[in-house]
């Protein structure tokens, strides 16, 4: 890992939402690397079914940014073919719970060409796709299937909970020498989200993390950011969930300290750690279904590498091991009450 | 960069140009004059009307012409031209007419809020209706969200696919799907996925397992022109051709994607219906704003697949009218105006032109019956809604129906799972 790699920042800063950060992004690497390229179902003219890539097309012309047929199969296999050529393809599936045609081009291809080539073949590539539920798009459109890659070798997962992460992020993983997945909480693209759907829509340019620097700046693979400093429990999250659990700790006034992990694999175990040891009391919070999800990785590295440190089990507060229904979209969704709740419990230990 | 990366190939050949990437573009964009000219359209009666037992080789041309039936009055020309019923007829104008006051009663409740989300099938309604009148009960259609078609010239009851767009107590699906993405088994209407192309090859397997077990059920299969990029399509065609499936392979070309013209998902390079030749599929490209040609083509390929002649591969042409969905614009990236400039017209305005020429049918009668439709629409939404919609139910529904259909018996971790949701 290169994490200390220097985060060039550039004084300017700009209000951006999580689409228009996600975008300049790519326009910031479009413009210092004619390498990358950009393709994806409707992300050519149209700029994406979420305008991420909106004007690239007419900024950097057809051949660097272009609509795809309807194949995630395709897309994510042309790109490992482009990658491989020496290109930085960076491409979009339009849904996560899309991109099954395209998985295996990824786990058997894309994560392996620089493995069974013994480094003669790599893969620099990006596959970015929305996620997450809390729009009622249904089973089909509200998936976060960051497991799915996690267990995989040789693809990196990451996952941004704000638009100065998602830019910083996103620049990081295009100049990686390995495939990234690149997951956008598409709940947040326009606003935190904090799980209390009743109430108005927050933009980010009320934001703090709304205040993106303009131009090129990197923030290193592998790398937690502390959400929240705290005391009493470390919550460890990512994406939509780190406002739901930042709101969850205002609402109980239980000192958490709030642990976004930006990236799942490699993970930022040191922080984790330092954390946990630190208040003796661990919280695993994912939307993603329970059995098998990331936070049951992180439980057991919790367990193995804090155990002495633990004064209580280790929770976990997940989505429900069912589809993602449509109408009863709110009961599924972990939100701040559930939340609450594991951290009142885990306190009562 | 790390040095494999970065030691890209110089050709070393300076005799040619270097290369450079083709990018298909529609003709017209916002704010351009709608331009059809690259559509291939055959004159009306043009085509011959091959037996059932032909082989696809022997009616490749097929594939690249069109079976156009109803000539600019109306009136039936050619080998494709069948006698129909009035009674035929009339069943179909009443279910297209009523899609469209269907869709445009749905789209307004998706406005107002009532719902999450609506499809259209504006302008491609001659397409599922007229499949679906050469049906027989048993027989099962894998289609995709735009053939509602499928169900209304069934008559199937609208009340119980409103409920079902407005998620409320009545949904046969209990809330858990998206609004359009029906399951109406009775009614031969196979429970509809939001993943495209995935069903295609579901038609076979299901027409494959009606031939394994020596029934006479039939199934269809439905795509459309983008999903055609999909593995699971070619999978469709591949084992459509091997088995010599009873399954009708619908392809319906409305020349959009999303954003994306019928050129990204190949449209530009050949017919989509010419795809069906290199599986081995007898395929015919149809003008599929004409119910004349829909339902000729539609009882050709039933007959076939009931003989046990095998598949046939039907390009249906025509043109998605409406925006994709609710939540697209499609003035962003084609010609506000195209339809009306769409060469093959209104499907329905042109089977009323027939029947007005057959002398059963009149302007009049055509107004008042949508009147009646609208009025239909009107009353039966209301009705719906006093059962809830998505955001006002009626009776909350108990979150812990979720848990219901996961398995046939809920297994220990579900359970759990569920009481500790306190339901
Ligand atoms: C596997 C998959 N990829 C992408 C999508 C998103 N999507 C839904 S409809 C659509 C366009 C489909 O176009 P077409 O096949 O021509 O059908 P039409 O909508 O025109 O009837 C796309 C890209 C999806 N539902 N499933
Ligand atoms: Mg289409």
């Amino acid at each position: 890992m290169d994490g200390a790699r220097d985060i060039k920042m550039n004084s300017k800063t700009k209000s951006m939402s999580m689409i228009e950060s996600i975008r300049d992004a790519h326009d910031v690497m479009m413009g210092r690397d004619d390498n990358v390229v950009v393709f994806g179902e409707d992300a050519g003219f149209f700029g994406g079914v979420f305008r991420c890539t909106e004007g690239l097309q007419q900024k950097y012309g057809k051949h660097r940014a272009f609509d795809a047929p309807i194949s995630e199969s395709g897309i994510v296999g042309a790109a490992v073919g482009m990658a491989a050529y020496g290109l930085k393809p960076c491409v979009e599936i339009q849904f996560a719970d899309y991109m099954y045609p395209a998985y295996d081009q990824i786990v058997s291809e894309a994560a392996r060409l620089r493995h069974r080539s013994n480094g003669e073949f790599t893969c620099p590539l990006v596959v970015r796709m929305p996620v997450g539920g809390g729009i009622f798009g249904g089973q089909t459109h509200s998936q976060s299937v960051e497991a799915l890659f996690t267990h995989v070798v040789g693809v990196k997962t990451v996952m941004p909970s704000n638009p100065y992460d998602a830019k910083g992020l996103l620049i990081a993983a295009i100049e990686d020498p390995d495939p990234v997945i690149f997951l956008e909480p598409k709940r947040i693209y326009n606003g935190p989200f904090d799980g209390h759907y009743e109430r108005p829509v927050v933009p980010w340019s009320k934001h703090e993390k709304g205040m993106v620097p303009e131009g090129y700046y990197a923030i290193p693979l592998g790398k937690a950011a502390i959400a929240r400093e705290g005391r009493e429990v470390t919550v460890l999250t990512y994406g939509t969930m780190v406002h739901v659990a930042l709101a969850a700790a205002e609402e109980t006034g239980i000192d958490a300290e709030v642990i976004d992990l930006r990236t799942l694999v490699p993970l930022d175990l040191e922080a984790i750690e330092a954390s946990v040891k630190k208040t003796g009391r661990c919280v695993i919070i994912h939307e993603a279904t329970r059995t098998s999800g990331f936070g049951a990785e992180l439980s057991a590295l919790v367990q193995e590498s804090c155990f002495y440190h633990l004064e209580a089990p280790v929770l976990r507060v997940t989505g429900y091991d069912t589809p993602y229904p449509h109408a009863q979209e709110w009961d599924y969704f972990p939100g701040p009450a559930r939340v609450g709740e594991a951290l009142t419990k885990i306190m009562e230990n | 960069m790390g040095r494999e990366n970065s030691d890209m190939q110089q050709a070393t050949d300076k005799d040619y140009p270097p290369l450079n990437l083709h990018v298909p573009e529609p003709k017209t964009r916002p704010g351009d004059k709608p331009d059809f000219s690259h559509i291939k359209i055959s004159p009306v009666g043009a085509v011959a009307k091959p037996e059932h037992d032909v082989s696809a080789q022997d009616i490749k041309d097929l594939a690249f012409e069109m079976v156009r039936v109803m000539d600019e009055h109306g009136k039936p020309q050619g080998e494709w031209a069948l006698e129909l019923d009035e009674e035929i007829l009339r069943k179909a104008l009443r279910a297209m007419m009523r899609i469209r006051a269907f869709d445009k009663r749905m789209m307004r409740a998706q406005r107002q809020g009532k719902s999450s989300f609506y499809m259209q099938a504006l302008g491609e309604e001659a397409i599922a209706v007229g499949q679906q009148l050469v049906l027989q009960k048993g027989d099962m259609n894998f289609p995709t969200y735009r053939q509602q078609g499928l169900l209304f010239a069934q008559d199937f009851p609208v009340m119980d696919m409103m409920v079902q767009i407005y998620s409320n107590d009545k949904d046969n699906l209990g809330g858990r799907q998206l609004p359009v993405l029906y399951s109406f088994k009775q009614a031969g209407h196979f429970t509809i996925s939001g993943n495209l192309a995935t069903q295609y090859i579901q038609a076979v397997g299901w027409a494959m397992a009606s031939a394994i077990k020596g029934d006479r059920k039939i199934a269809t299969g439905w795509i459309g022109d983008g999903s055609t990029a999909e593995n699971d399509f070619h999978s469709g065609m591949v084992f459509a051709g091997v088995y010599r499936a009873p399954v009708i392979l619908n392809l319906v070309n409305n020349q959009w994607a999303i954003s994306s013209f019928q050129g990204i998902a190949g449209g530009e390079v050949s017919t989509f219906a010419s795809r069906g030749l290199g599986y081995g599929i007898p395929s015919l490209r149809v003008d599929g704003n004409d119910f004349l040609a829909v339902y000729a083509a539609s009882q050709w390929a039933a007959e076939r697949a009931r003989r046990n002649l095998g598949p046939t591969f039907i390009e249906w042409v025509t043109y998605r009218a409406s925006a994709h969905s609710t939540s697209d614009d499609p003035s962003k990236y084609r010609p506000k105006d195209d339809w009306e400039h769409w060469p093959l017209g209104d499907p329905i305005e042109r089977l009323k032109q027939h029947m007005i020429l057959r002398g059963f049918w009149s302007e009049e009668r055509h107004i008042q019956a949508q009147a009646e439709y609208e009025d239909e629409m009107r009353v039966t939404a209301e009705k719906a809604e006093s059962y809830g919609t998505l955001h006002a139910p009626k009776t909350k529904r108990s979150p812990a129906e979720m848990f219901e259909n996961v398995f046939a018996d809920m297994p220990p971790h579900l359970r759990r799972q569920r009481q500790e949701m306190g339901v």
